[in-house]
């Protein structure tokens, strides 16, 4: 087996395991209270995270480059209440109009 | 925030709210596509890797470390990695997919942040028809969108050209705000935030989303009433 289809099998089957393990263990109960509130925050943890991760990071490196500014135009047509696939047209434009430039 | 006023979220709505979501997650599955192909992945590989995983972070993670000339172990760890947080992702949804263990391994496997997003209702609950609704119109997106990635991966060249790598945060951007009604939460997103940035440099991708997710513990200091809807 090629290493390429190893990965596809390997990712595939722990994804597969990582995603079901909640549902598939715990389905249809309700959790405790305080499990509740911690997952009622768990969206703008991740979120964020997801955010500011993708934002900076390149690999193990924090970076300030062209993708800030799709990002500083993206905020401005969330707050103007843009369309979310115009958000993410105007995000990506930005960023490649940048690198166009410089 | 749903009140009692407006009525409960079917998977239409799930299904009409994912269609914008759709043609990006359309355009990031081409990417994949295109990258994959290009490492050296063949053609069949990545279409079957996007219709089993279906987590396009870590995805590309594996594509990566493995077009670098990287190792098996360490293209499946970045990968692992990557969807770790749908382990807390997978316990946060659960109590809403009921049914036989096979239709709940089935709904779970349509958990991806976007589809989740859409699907939460606050304070930590989801609505489960609008979670399989969106769910099924992303996974058709990102599959098909490998298709075409992998097929006319000639035409299109490097996808970084388009600026698709700022359209990922763009998307989360959009995802996260309307999730910051309360004070809570928008402390943990800018907590979660200062987490992930933190980590970066110190450790494997992944590990500082999964890390930033401990960031909610801050709903254990919190009773229910403190947190204004």
């Amino acid at each position: 087996m090629s290493d390429a289809w190893l990965v596809v099998l390997l990712v595939g089957g722990a994804t597969v395991t990582i995603k079901a393990a909640g549902p598939v263990l715990l389905g249809g109960r309700a959790l405790p209270a305080p499990v509740t509130r911690m997952i009622g925050l768990l969206a703008p943890a991740i979120l964020g995270a997801l955010v500011a991760w993708a934002t900076f990071a390149v690999d193990r490196r924090l970076v300030i480059d062209e993708r800030i500014l799709g990002m500083a135009a993206a905020a401005i047509a969330i707050w103007f209440r843009a369309p979310l696939l115009l958000v993410v047209v105007i995000a990506g434009g930005v960023t490649a109009l940048a690198r166009a430039l410089t | 925030m749903p009140d009692a006023a407006r009525p409960e979220r079917t998977h239409r709505d799930g299904i009409r709210a994912s269609l914008p979501l759709a043609i990006a997650v359309l355009g990031f599955g081409l990417s994949f596509g295109v990258l994959a192909r290009a490492s050296g992945m063949g053609s069949v590989a990545p279409i079957v890797m996007s219709a089993t995983t279906f987590a396009g972070s870590a995805q590309f993670a594996a594509v990566q470390v493995l077009g670098a000339g990287g190792s098996v172990a360490a293209a499946v760890t970045a990968a692992v990695l990557l969807n770790a947080r749908y382990g807390p992702i997978g316990v946060s949804v659960a109590p809403y997919l009921r049914g036989s263990w096979w239709s709940r391994f089935l709904h779970a496997q349509l958990v991806v942040d976007e589809s989740w997003a859409i699907a939460a209702e606050g304070e930590g609950r989801f609505n489960h028809r609008v979670l399989i609704g969106s769910g099924l119109v992303l996974y058709v997106a990102w599959v098909l969108g490998t298709v075409l990635g992998v097929v006319f991966g000639d035409v299109i060249g490097d996808p970084t050209r388009w600026g698709l790598d700022a359209a990922f945060p763009a998307l989360f951007l959009a995802l996260l705000v309307p999730q910051l009604r309360s004070r809570d939460a928008r402390v943990v997103a800018v907590l979660g935030a200062a987490i992930a940035l933190a980590l970066t440099p110190f450790t494997q991708p992944g590990v500082p989303i999964i890390a930033a997710s401990a960031a909610c513990l801050l709903g254990l200091f919190r009773r229910p009433e403190a947190t204004p809807r």
